[in-house]
């Protein structure tokens, strides 16, 4: 760990338009010292991925509660390591059924955090994943 | 390794860019050696600032004037930044949110910056971040600072052009001859110009700011009424600020910009010195306990003694 601030970009990707829980988030990770860049809604895993390229975050968060989630996140986590962006952490919230973690942590996703996962464990979590070259 | 850098800098890498702000960013000091080149290498790009109070649309006048500069065929760059927690060091960096249509056009480069303490309305990175992208092509360049309020004048000394974005309901004509933001303006955009009331703050603007005079030697700004979310006015802005471009460049404005860049600059350097002086603590203690007063003790760390 550094002491510059931990910095993450969180989108929603798809057409789901719910996205006061990505908003909480946002505002949670600040309160935690983190900079968090904030995309807003209806983002297909290109813009995401040009978005974290260009900001070089350390962290990408997907908010996803469209059950679209087996297409959009391996994609994204494909796009940003087409870009070099290996060391990136890929992590995901929302209403995932555990039947899907497995393949998507075999994707590439990091972790996966569902509901009731308290924004400290969240802001803790990314602390001791973030690998930073 | 610095030929390589820049080289890849001016081939439109995006990774490489990207890579080089973070470092810039964290002051990290492997840019102070790069620095001399990173300049020298630039392409002389226009400068643009956008500044503003928050909600007067500069994100989404941002946006259109991309676009619009997108369709003259410009390569865009854009540095935006978000005010940091004095609390936790962090931010809410969300002015990306209006300007996503563009995330996936190669020749725009987008960049958030937090302040990181910084009270001037811009990060003290800021003007580093802007040779960066000149490294790279990018040209115009736009920075959008903080939601500014009446005295976040930083922009102006690193701006070529200062575009202050004001909503209708700004306030009365008393606001508009207010010292501060507005009397730093080159051209001041009324924006939201659907609403009731546009037309009338520009009228105004216009009477109150129009007859700059006394020791004043800048040209009064150009008032315009735009609305970002439909376009309306972009086009005029966009050729307003492209208009701008020369006058920025007249001899004594680039020179006043440098004088108050490198006066920065002094500041910063001698402040850096002063804290490195091994006798800050007992100083800085002396001063706490009133045996000396804190101009003397800043004397004394800048010549060297404690």
């Amino acid at each position: 760990m550094t002491d510059t601030p931990i910095r993450i970009l969180i989108a929603k990707p798809g057409l789901d338009g719910h996205d006061r829980g990505a908003k909480v988030l946002a505002r949670g990770l600040r309160d935690e010292g983190f900079e968090v860049i904030y995309t807003g809604l209806r983002q297909t895993p290109e813009m995401i991925a040009d978005a974290a390229e260009q900001e070089d975050v350390d962290v990408v968060g997907l908010s996803i509660l469209s059950g679209a989630h087996m297409a959009l996140l391996p994609r994204t986590v494909e796009l940003l390591r087409e870009r070099g962006m290996d060391e990136v952490l890929v992590a995901a919230g929302g209403i995932i059924p555990d039947a899907d973690v497995t393949k998507l942590k075999a994707a590439g996703v990091a972790e996966i955090f569902g509901p009731g996962t308290s924004i400290g464990a969240i802001a803790r979590y990314f602390r001791e994943h973030v690998r930073r070259t | 390794m610095t030929h390589g850098l820049i080289e890849e800098l001016a081939s439109g890498a995006r990774r490489p860019l990207a890579r080089l702000l973070t470092r810039i960013e964290n002051g990290d000091p492997s840019i102070r050696p790069i620095l001399p080149e990173l300049f020298a290498s630039g392409h002389g790009a226009h400068v643009v600032g956008i500044t503003g109070p928050p909600g007067s649309g500069k994100s989404t006048l941002v946006n259109a004037l991309i676009g619009e500069w997108r369709r003259r065929g410009k390569r865009v760059g854009i540095l935006a930044v978000d005010p940091s927690s004095p609390y936790t060091r962090g931010a809410i960096l969300g002015d990306r949110i209006r300007m996503m249509e563009h995330a996936a056009d190669r020749d725009v480069f987008m960049r958030s910056m937090a302040a990181r303490g910084e009270l001037g309305g811009l990060a003290a990175t800021t003007w580093i971040g802007a040779a960066a992208l000149d490294a790279a092509g990018y040209d115009p360049i736009l920075i959008e600072t903080v939601g500014a309020g009446q005295s976040e004048v930083e922009i102006a000394r690193l701006a070529e052009t200062t575009v202050v974005v004001e909503a209708p309901e700004m306030g009365d004509e008393v606001q508009a001859i207010k010292a501060g933001l507005l009397e730093v303006a080159d051209i001041v955009a009324v924006n939201k110009g659907d609403r009731p009331g546009a037309d009338r703050a520009a009228r105004q603007l216009r009477a109150m700011m129009s007859t700059a005079g006394g020791r004043v030697e800048r040209s009064p700004p150009k008032i315009m009424v735009t609305t970002a979310t439909s376009g309306e006015g972009v086009t005029d802005l966009a050729d307003a600020i492209e208009a701008h471009r020369a006058a920025a460049r007249e001899p004594l404005a680039a020179r006043d910009r440098a004088a108050s860049q490198v006066r920065r600059a002094l500041a910063d350097l001698a402040g850096g010195r002063a804290v490195a002086n091994p006798a800050w603590d007992e100083t800085i203690q002396r001063v706490a306990e009133r045996q000396l007063d804190p101009l003397t003790a800043a004397e004394r760390l800048l010549d060297g003694v404690g």
